[in-house]
């Protein structure tokens, strides 16, 4: 892509507010929507400018009430508009979830196609932000979950752009989870050292104007012979700076997306390496990280060579105080990948 | 001693007060009751004030404690809400209703005859269906509940169809996806129902504010019961609409009934479903919902308000569901039979009847004929839909449309899952086909 596209430094907040932007000029019914999103551009900044931009009935600051929000996005989307509504944090989602399960994931399947649901909800989400249990969910399991959702989480700032343009794009309902521990740098999980911000990463250069990265393509962050590593959001940078650190040779995933899965990049990852690792923040029980073991097991049963590992958050409310005991860091993934190396 | 007592005497600083007493509602009237509607305050007809459409919605507010009423205990239309309509627009309303109540009829009948798994009749409810599809343009969106079978017979949507999809035939336009009667039909500009309450009514406002942000002229409207103004859907819709001054037409259908619950579980006992939109500050009317006129004007004056940026307005047809919520229920279990009986608004179609026939334009002899006649209509619809088969016997749906529209494109879990399903078949009918 570099060699068409001439490259701007952003972080992840200005690539997805770039991606807003270039989807709002190319399309005039895309219109973004959620609590705080209009003229003071979200708490996170993610709308800044685009108000002023592209005006009032197209930008606009909505009641408190989730399933509102939803609830009119599916109305809206049925009129023939392509609705980006934002849920301020994750954890605030679940007043929507009706609208989200029983209505946007269902619509075009019980009307048979006379009915869809085009719209993409934005949301924040993970910890590492000293949020508490109320400001730093990772709910990703709920929505992938359920027939008729896609859910897709960028891990870097080019990815978020294009992503986020894929996702608006597409004719269903997408939940795009952004990981707010990595908005502003890649956070590697050792959180008493700096974040390197994203300026001086590679993946912080992002092509200027409109590009799209497919749903359903996982990126091969690294490769390597040792282990298959399979992570998303915030993880992939915890997980690739601690087998860079333990000098493993690990051929680190990226999912990008959840549903729909990439499991032949995965596959042939699991069945080179034999080993496979998977990380994520959610909580263990019934995480995304079950599915994965479970279809790796599937796929992949006959050149395991050591049990699959899965490094999670704790099946506790996200705590404050706690946080980094909770946190699934380098301590956590260090154990995993020396039983793996062992095996 | 009870629990209760254990922990009032731990209270000693408070022992004097009497004992907290939680209230549960109960309805008047049990099976087996005699019905007694005396509690019931029913205005005279024509006696309700029509204020201007485009009045502040405050002046709506007393109407939200009324009763709008068109047609009067003579049959005469009376008052600043009758809509003066032509006696053929009148045969026209009447005949809508009657063929709504016939297509019930039949199709209920069917249910019972094993063609179907589940049926929902509008029986006395009718009006709340036809008079608002008569007062709306074609073309506005209308986002119903699960009883409004009237709106798609008032729009002219093929009988054929809305019973191919009462059966889950293979002609079925919803692939036998859905409960019988939770019909879509973009081409009526009717949305696909859910099932799930109230979740209609936030898309709707949605539907409306698209409509607005694109500068339509089309407006939306959408229809819940009463019981469902407690989800919290009903509320994100009112304030949605309010704060965006949405152009949207509300319709709360008061029919006493949610299933066995009666309207006291959803507030009535403290004041009307109309009085919701006071609190929202938005315009509110309560209508006679058993009189077609009132439900008509109500609508229309909506509508107008509506399209000319005036926003939403909330309408409360106080009506009776006449028969069970559904053919999975029976009513004699938990209320008494005499209330239909006795219900003081009457029945819709009668009243509109009555009102032709004062009119000089109706009589009885033409309306056993009418009702002979629609039975007939309805009759060959049913005989042409069964022609596609009925649910459990054959002439389904190709099996592969089990796994189609849950998303655009068919990703590769759902390929393997549609493989495996085949197998499954071939196991079960080696000689199976796939259509």
């Amino acid at each position: 892509m570099s060699e068409t596209f001439s490259m701007k430094k952003l972080n992840m907040i200005e690539a997805i507010n770039d991606a807003l932007d270039v989807m709002m000029a190319r399309d005039a019914n895309i219109v973004v929507m959620g609590e705080d999103v209009g003229y003071f551009g979200g708490v996170f900044r993610a709308t800044a400018g685009l108000q002023k931009k592209y005006g009032r009935t197209r930008v606009f600051d909505t009641p408190i009430s989730e399933c509102g929000i939803i609830g009119v996005a599916v109305g809206m989307g049925a009129y023939g508009l392509r609705p980006v509504p934002e849920i301020q944090f994750a954890d605030y989602i679940y007043p929507g979830l009706d609208q989200l399960v029983s209505e946007a994931a269902r619509l075009r399947y019980r009307s048979a196609g006379e009915y869809t649901a085009p719209i993409t909800v934005r949301s924040p989400f993970g910890g590492g932000i000293f949020g508490g249990q109320t400001h730093s969910q990772s709910p990703e399991a709920l929505f992938t979950h359920v027939a008729g959702l896609k859910t897709v989480i960028p891990s870097t700032p080019h990815d978020a752009k294009g992503l986020l343009i894929a996702a608006i794009e597409d004719n269903d309902p997408v939940i795009f989870f952004e990981p707010k521990r990595i908005y502003n740098g890649p956070f590697n999980g050792y959180y008493d050292k700096p974040v390197e911000p994203w300026s001086r990463h590679k993946d912080g250069a992002v092509p200027e104007g409109y590009y799209r990265i497919p749903l359903g393509k996982a990126r091969v962050v690294r490769e390597g012979e040792a282990m298959t590593v399979l992570a998303y959001g915030t993880m992939v940078h915890v997980a690739e700076a601690v087998l860079a650190d333990k000098g493993v040779d690990a051929e680190i995933i990226d999912l990008r997306t959840l549903v729909p899965l990439d499991i032949e990049t995965i596959e042939a990852s699991v069945k080179k390496t034999g080993k496979c690792l998977i990380v994520h923040e959610a909580t263990r029980t019934g995480g995304f990280g079950a599915e994965l073991s479970a279809l790796v097991q599937e796929h992949c049963f006959y050149h395991l060579e050591a049990p699959i590992e899965r490094v999670t958050g704790f099946d506790t409310p996200y705590p404050h105080s706690l946080e980094w005991a909770y946190f699934p860091g380098p301590v956590r993934i260090g154990e995993a990948v020396d039983r793996l190396l062992k095996a | 001693m009870t629990d209760a007592g254990v922990l009032r005497m731990t209270e000693g600083a408070r022992s004097n007060l009497p004992p907290l007493q939680l209230h549960v509602p109960e309805p008047k009237f049990r099976p087996g009751d005699a019905v007694d509607y005396s509690h019931l305050v029913i205005p005279a007809a024509g006696a309700q004030a029509r204020p201007d459409e485009g009045c502040a919605a405050s002046e709506t507010h007393p109407l939200c404690l009324d009763l709008v009423r068109v047609l009067g205990d003579d049959h005469r239309a009376v008052g600043p809400w009758d809509p003066k309509l032509d006696p053929e627009t009148l045969r026209r309303m009447l005949r809508l209703m009657a063929l709504t109540r016939a297509f019930d009829d039949r199709m209920y009948r069917g249910q019972r005859q094993g063609k179907t798994s589940f049926y929902m009749k509008c029986t006395g409810e009718e009006a709340t269906s036809i008079a608002p599809a008569m007062a709306l343009a074609s073309d506005d969106m209308v986002f119903p509940s699960y009883r409004q079978q009237g709106i798609l017979i008032a729009r002219g949507y093929p009988m054929v169809d809305m019973i191919n999809q009462i059966y889950s035939n293979k002609a079925d336009k919803l692939k036998g996806r859905q409960l019988p009667i939770m019909y879509s039909a973009r081409e009526a500009s009717f949305f696909s129902i859910s099932g799930n309450l109230a979740t209609q009514y936030p898309q709707a406002v949605g539907w409306a504010m698209a409509s607005a942000i694109k500068g339509d002229t089309r407006i939306a409207a959408a229809w819940l019961g009463e019981g469902s103004t407690a989800e919290g859907d009903f509320h994100s819709a009112m304030t949605f609409a309010a704060v965006y001054n949405a152009p949207v037409v509300f319709n709360v259908v008061n029919n006493q009934w949610a299933i066995s619950s009666f309207s006291g579980f959803a507030g009535a006992e403290r004041t009307t479903f109309a009085a919701r939109a006071i609190g929202y500050g938005i315009a509110g009317l309560r209508v006679d919902g058993n009189d077609p006129l009132a439900v008509y004007a109500a609508t229309r004056w909506a509508a107008n308000r509506a399209r000319a940026n005036g926003g939403p307005t909330l309408i409360e047809h106080f009506t009776y569901r006449a028969e069970g919520h559904s053919t999975s229920d029976d009513p004699g279990q938990y209320r008494s039979q005499a209330e239909r009986t006795e219900w003081p608004l009457g029945d819709p179609i009668n009243r509109l009847a009555r009102h032709l026939e004062a009119l000089g334009e109706w009589t009885p002899e033409a309306h056993a004929a009418m009702d002979l006649e629609l039975a007939e209509q309805v009759k060959a619809a049913a005989k042409a839909a069964e022609g596609n088969g009925v649910l459990g016997h054959g002439l389904h749906h190709p099996f592969r449309t089990l796994f189609e529209d849950v998303f655009e494109e068919l990703p590769w879990h759902l390929k393997e899952q549609s493989e495996q399903a085949i197998r499954e078949r071939r196991i079960k009918w080696p000689e199976w086909k796939e259509d």
